[in-house]
């Protein structure tokens, strides 16, 4: 799976959470899940289920505190996913 | 301290034989029955298979929960309580806040027995498996009682009270004297009351367990449910939800509100479990006490009463409460007002019976008329002995009520009774 098709999925999961449609728009490895697409911090969590239950993997606690950017997440799964 | 005018300005119902006001309306005052068999409780060896739920297409949550709510969403109490809550909001032609100001003097009181029994399933489950982390953050708002006030307090943007009450059956009426005694006093311009009770297997067991759920129904489930009559044999579980805009007479008017009924005033109180009562059954002296309270708080006098929604179950307790009536108005014969139960067509749903009821309480009094009951042609001997048999129609009657009492009974022995009059 390449850089692109995760963007694609990552942005498929969290649309639902997100409050700035704005944000959306212009989504990029460096957009902030909070400050740029105003998502509920007690969404987050759900956030993760999501990217669990659509990549197959599963994520620790410390993995799961740094999935708050495109581009940490986009990590996150790739190390997850190399490891399965 | 001089106590403040209050008025119904709006109504919203999700009943097993109605999923609006409008066909609610035409449904009580047709007879018509929702308490439906239901086959997951044959499976699951239930005595009892059928109930009065509602019925609706999952879609139809759209018009009422954004995606983000949606998701995870299995709380049925919680799906009723808002769809009755926005359309009660709605039809009140209040708007939706899209400020970021709260709303100070609007509030919620909107009650529940317990709420999310399948959303707590679903937790149980994954706990017990060690996956609590995948409950996700939607558990917990689906399963505290106060979720219901928290959702519809949140939708709406109220900034007054936003809570949750309990007291068992008598829950719905009570929420509705809590709103009333806090605008009353001035503490609140506006509340949306009501109450909630979610659906299903979870629900229901335990009453099944006791045994006062007829049985001998499974195949006639619309013949079930028969308070007041010789063959009563238990009340039909019921769910779904009632809810009511209740306002300040002054602030009514200034925003030229359409006036469905007034609220006079009410009563709650408890028999302590003494004298007769107990966990599950009514100290009668306690009943009547709530009742000439409730009319002395209404300040008027028992003949004012022109009729009576009772709480009315369908168990051999309808005799006790008629005899309660009676003894509580000092009415009986052809002096006692007309009598109903809404039981008869819907069950009893529990947390939301007093809210639902009062809604069609409230409509009686609007549309001018008196809802038949049905199931109810093999009058109890016990109760024809008290009052006289066309007190209790069994058809609809084109009758103009001018108050209507309508009163609410819960385990614990705890009461509620409200008085509405039509407004003028």
């Amino acid at each position: 799976m390449n850089n692109e098709e995760l963007l694609s999925k990552l942005k498929t999961i969290i649309s639902p959470y997100v409050q700035k449609q704005e944000g959306l728009n212009n989504l990029s490895e460096d957009t902030d899940f909070i400050k740029d697409l105003e998502i509920n911090s007690a969404n987050l969590v759900d956030v993760v289920l999501d990217v669990e239950d659509e990549f197959d993997i599963e994520i620790d606690n410390d993995s799961m505190e740094k999935m708050l950017t495109v581009k940490a997440s986009i990590a996150v799964i790739e190390e997850k996913l190399a490891a399965k | 301290m001089n106590k403040r005018r209050v008025v119904i300005t709006g109504l919203g119902v999700v009943s097993p034989n109605g999923m609006n006001v409008s066909d609610f309306n035409a449904a009580i005052q047709n007879g018509t029955s929702g308490v439906k068999y239901i086959e997951e409780l044959n499976e699951l060896n239930f005595s009892c298979q059928i109930a009065g739920y509602p019925v609706y297409k999952k879609d139809y949550l759209n018009n009422y929960f954004n995606q983000i709510q949606l998701r995870g969403l299995n709380a049925s109490g919680v799906e009723y309580g808002v769809i009755a809550g926005l359309d009660a909001w709605r039809n009140a032609k209040l708007s939706v806040n899209d400020s970021d100001t709260p709303l100070w003097d609007a509030g919620v009181i909107f009650g529940t027995g317990i709420l999310g029994v399948d959303k707590f399933r679903e937790a149980i489950h994954k706990v017990d498996e060690g996956k609590v982390r995948r409950l996700g953050s939607n558990t917990v708002i689906q399963t505290m009682a106060s979720g219901i006030s928290a959702f519809l307090g949140g939708m709406l943007g109220c900034g007054n009270i936003v809570t949750t009450n309990s007291s068992a059956c008598s829950t719905g009426t009570e929420a509705i004297l809590m709103a009333y005694d806090r605008i009353a006093a001035g503490n609140a311009d506006i509340i949306l009351t009501g109450s909630t009770s979610d659906s299903g297997p979870y629900v229901w067991g335990g009453f099944d367990a006791m045994r006062i759920l007829p049985y001998k129904y499974n195949d006639n489930p619309t013949q079930a449910s028969r308070p007041m009559s010789t063959t009563a044999s238990g009340f039909v579980p019921g769910s779904g939800a009632g809810a009511l805009v209740i306002e300040s007479l002054e602030s009514a008017q200034e925003r030229g509100a359409d006036i469905y009924a007034e609220i006079l005033g009410g009563n709650v109180n408890s028999g302590g479990q003494r004298n007769g009562g107990s966990m599950t059954a009514p100290n009668s002296e306690a009943v009547q006490q709530c009742i000439k309270k409730a009319i002395h708080n209404a300040g008027i006098q028992a003949n004012d009463i022109d009729a009576i929604n009772g709480h009315l179950t369908a168990t051999t307790k309808d005799s006790t409460e008629i005899q309660n009536w009676c003894e509580a108005l000092d009415r009986k014969g052809t002096d006692f007002p007309y009598i109903n139960s809404l039981k008869s067509m819907i069950g009893h749903c529990l947390a939301a019976s007093g809210s639902i009821e009062s809604v069609a309480t409230i409509l009686q009094l609007k549309e001018n008329f008196i809802f038949g009951n049905i199931n109810c042609d093999d009058l109890h001997p016990d109760i024809a002995a008290l009052i006289a048999r066309d007190k209790i129609p069994t058809k609809t009657l084109d009758f103009s009520p001018n108050i209507i009492a309508k009163a609410s009974f819960g385990f614990g022995d705890v009461n509620a009774c409200v008085i509405f009059k039509k407004y003028r």
